[in-house]
């Protein structure tokens, strides 16, 4: 499995923080791959602490996009999350077995999705 | 249909305190956050805050947060969650999305308008590449995700969003590559700005980013310095190998709601663009809409704390809860607190601005 | 801006002439005669923790809160209540009758993670140029400071002027898990 949580980037000790509570750990399956997040954390925090960068790419010019305002503003980081598409991944948190997908322009909606 | 006294729009600072306020003084308040957890951007603010012992100055940010939450729990002011206003009809009343689900209208005898601000962006040539985002956003992943948005930052903009947002960055680990402000001076507070110099990182100042480069991602930037006439001079380019642009280039009011009910505007660059214009007791130009915090034009946290105190005060203090006399002596403690916030080289701007809301207010009282 | 703070306004930080036009910043006589605060706070905010923080009555501000600190040199003892005190981090107390040979520095220090009691660490200018290497005497973790730490360090005397802080110690730990992921 990618993104062991003890590899990553995740900012484990902080001088105002302190230490990274210890969180319950989830599986998420992206594009297919099984990776690790914490219970209750954002889509989007997942991914870049999993080292993903790239959420969707546009409908014309094919061309990146990732996490840009952080708090459910822009809508740059959409991608589609148990087949719905368009949910902005900043502000949706992971749950166990959330299936999301990198979002190609506008995204299909799938027959059975339902609401995160 | 649902029936409450107060609707405060918005759960951060602002909106909190104006809860809080209109709560103690006995009527029914909700708020209603679109987010999934209350105090909007305090709970990333974890630096020690500026004023005085009143203004709470040396308490960070987040445990601001803590206590107003403390507060909101202790005097049972219900707080809704994932709650989207969608409008606000001339009645006072709130098309409302409830938990992301459910459509509720919400009837609301006085309407306190706290939905703070967002982000300016500036457009370059590979602005949209995954790493570059918001000062705010890159904020928001270090203090409260704790996960790094890269390894190696280069900051747009010297205000004090940029420099501590920066600062910010060293504490979580990160590197900060430099700090590129278009203008000729620094914009942030000098203590600010002197914490991240002595932490080594250089300034660049007439200078902006001429363009991100990178595959599917940044990989560099590339700045370049400006004129007296802010042109970008060729040949001074200089690039920096970096895996993230932060923008803190300011904010803009989020007045979409104020817009929707009607209330009049002025445009006034120093807080931040379209803002709606109120009174010195915080209601707009619609009766009974009352407005606090950044939504007001941008400002503190420690101040749009205040103005959340001074919309909670004069909201029940119309519903009948105060007399004239006490609402007086409590709004001038207020506006005491206010006032000693908004002096000195960097508040002085903001104080005029205000007053020109308020007096342009004064303008249109009659028939709109 | 007044053109007095041009130094600060381009560069980042206060230059030395700056400093020394300011009433937070002791004149020669008393900044060697013993511990004492130095207050680079150059510019007109709205804050005055300083001033509440020190048991002493030796930092004015007064109103409006937005005049910048004044220190009484006389009055100052250099107890160091006011470095955590102040949210800019513009405060640190020096003492040059430290040793014959060295003199001290205290200092708020923000950053993960923190150096020992007696680890070398080399000290920095302004502009977070190295210096000299100093010493870790102390390290002042205490609840009141509300998470900062303050640093006391010991470096050499003819560094006196120059030294205001340390050199970040480098968070090896997140460095190497970069270095593995990119």
């Amino acid at each position: 499995m990618k993104g062991l949580i003890e590899s990553m980037n995740r900012i484990k000790h902080h001088i105002i923080l302190g230490d990274l509570e210890e969180r319950k750990k989830v599986k998420i399956v992206v594009d297919g791959e099984e990776m690790e997040a914490m219970e209750g954390e954002m889509i989007a925090a997942a991914l870049l602490a999993n080292g993903r960068k790239q959420f969707r790419y546009t409908k014309r010019y094919h061309s990146p996009r990732g996490i840009y305002c952080g708090i459910g503003r822009c809508t740059d980081c959409i991608m589609t999350v148990n087949a719905i598409p368009n949910v902005r991944t900043c502000i949706t948190p992971v749950e166990n077995g959330m299936v999301i997908e990198t979002q190609k322009g506008l995204g299909k909606w799938k027959r059975g999705g339902s609401c995160v | 249909m649902y029936k409450t006294s107060i609707a405060v729009i918005g759960g951060g600072p602002a909106g909190l305190s104006a809860a809080i306020e209109a709560a103690k003084a006995g009527a029914q308040v909700v708020v209603m956050d679109e987010n999934s957890r209350p105090g909007g951007q305090l709970f990333k603010q974890i630096h020690k805050f500026f004023g005085s012992q009143q203004h709470k100055a040396g308490v960070r940010g987040i445990d601001i947060g803590k206590e107003l939450l403390e507060e909101t729990q202790k005097l049972g002011i219900e707080v809704w969650l994932d709650t989207e206003v969608c409008g606000i009809e001339s009645n006072k009343l709130l098309w409302v999305v409830k938990n992301k689900t459910k459509s509720v209208q919400v009837l609301a005898e006085r309407i306190i308008l706290a939905s703070g601000a967002i982000e300016n962006s500036i457009y370059f040539p590979g602005w949209t590449l995954p790493g570059v985002m918001g000062a705010g956003a890159a904020q928001t992943f270090i203090n409260i995700y704790r996960v790094a948005p890269g390894k190696r930052i280069l900051m747009i903009g010297s205000g004090n969003v940029g420099v501590i947002v920066s600062y910010q960055l060293l504490q979580a680990g990160c590197e900060v590559a430099a700090i590129v402000e278009a203008a000729p001076k620094l914009g942030g507070y000098g203590v600010h700005t002197a914490k991240v110099c002595r932490a080594g990182v250089p300034f660049y100042t007439s200078h902006t980013v001429l363009r991100a480069l990178g595959e599917n991602k940044v990989e560099s930037a590339v700045i370049i310095e400006l004129d007296d006439s802010w042109n970008p001079i060729p040949g001074t380019e200089k690039v920096f190998e970096v895996d993230t642009i932060c923008i803190a280039t300011g904010l803009t009011p989020l007045a979409e709601l104020a817009w929707i009910a009607g209330c009049r505007f002025k445009y006034v660059p120093a807080l931040g663009g379209f803002v709606p214009l109120h009174d010195d007791n915080m209601e707009t130009t619609i009766e009974g809409l009352y407005v606090a915090g950044d939504v007001t034009g941008i400002e503190e946290a420690s101040s749009a704390m205040e103005e959340g105190r001074l919309a909670g005060i004069n909201t029940v203090a119309s519903l009948g809860f105060y007399s004239d006399k006490q609402r007086e002596r409590l709004c001038n403690e207020v506006r005491e607190r206010l006032d000693a916030l908004r002096r000195g080289p960097f508040g002085e701007k903001r104080k005029t601005s205000k007053e020109e809301i308020i007096t342009s207010r004064k303008e249109i009282q009659c028939p709109q | 801006m007044s053109s007095i703070t041009n130094h600060l306004k381009t560069v980042g930080s206060p230059s030395l002439k700056e400093l020394k036009g300011s009433p937070g910043f002791p004149d020669e006589l008393h900044l060697k005669k013993g511990p004492i605060a130095i207050i680079e706070c150059i510019e007109e905010i709205p804050c005055n923790p300083c001033e509440t923080a020190c048991p002493r009555g030796a930092i004015i501000v007064g109103h409006p809160i937005t005049k910048l600190p004044v220190l009484d040199v006389e009055k100052c003892i250099g107890c160091g209540l006011c470095i955590a005190a102040c949210p800019g981090l513009a405060i640190y107390v020096k003492d040059y009758t430290y040793s014959d040979t060295e003199a001290m520095i205290v200092f708020p220090y923000e950053y993960y993670p923190l150096p020992s009691t007696g680890d070398k660490v080399t000290m920095v200018n302004r502009r977070g140029r190295e210096v000299c290497g100093g010493k870790v005497v102390r390290i002042n973790i205490s609840e009141k400071n509300n998470k900062t730490p303050v640093i006391s360090v010991s470096f050499p005397k003819k560094y006196f002027e120059k030294v205001v802080s340390m050199k970040r110690l480098l968070n090896k730990r997140f460095l190497s898990q970069w270095t593995i992921h990119l």
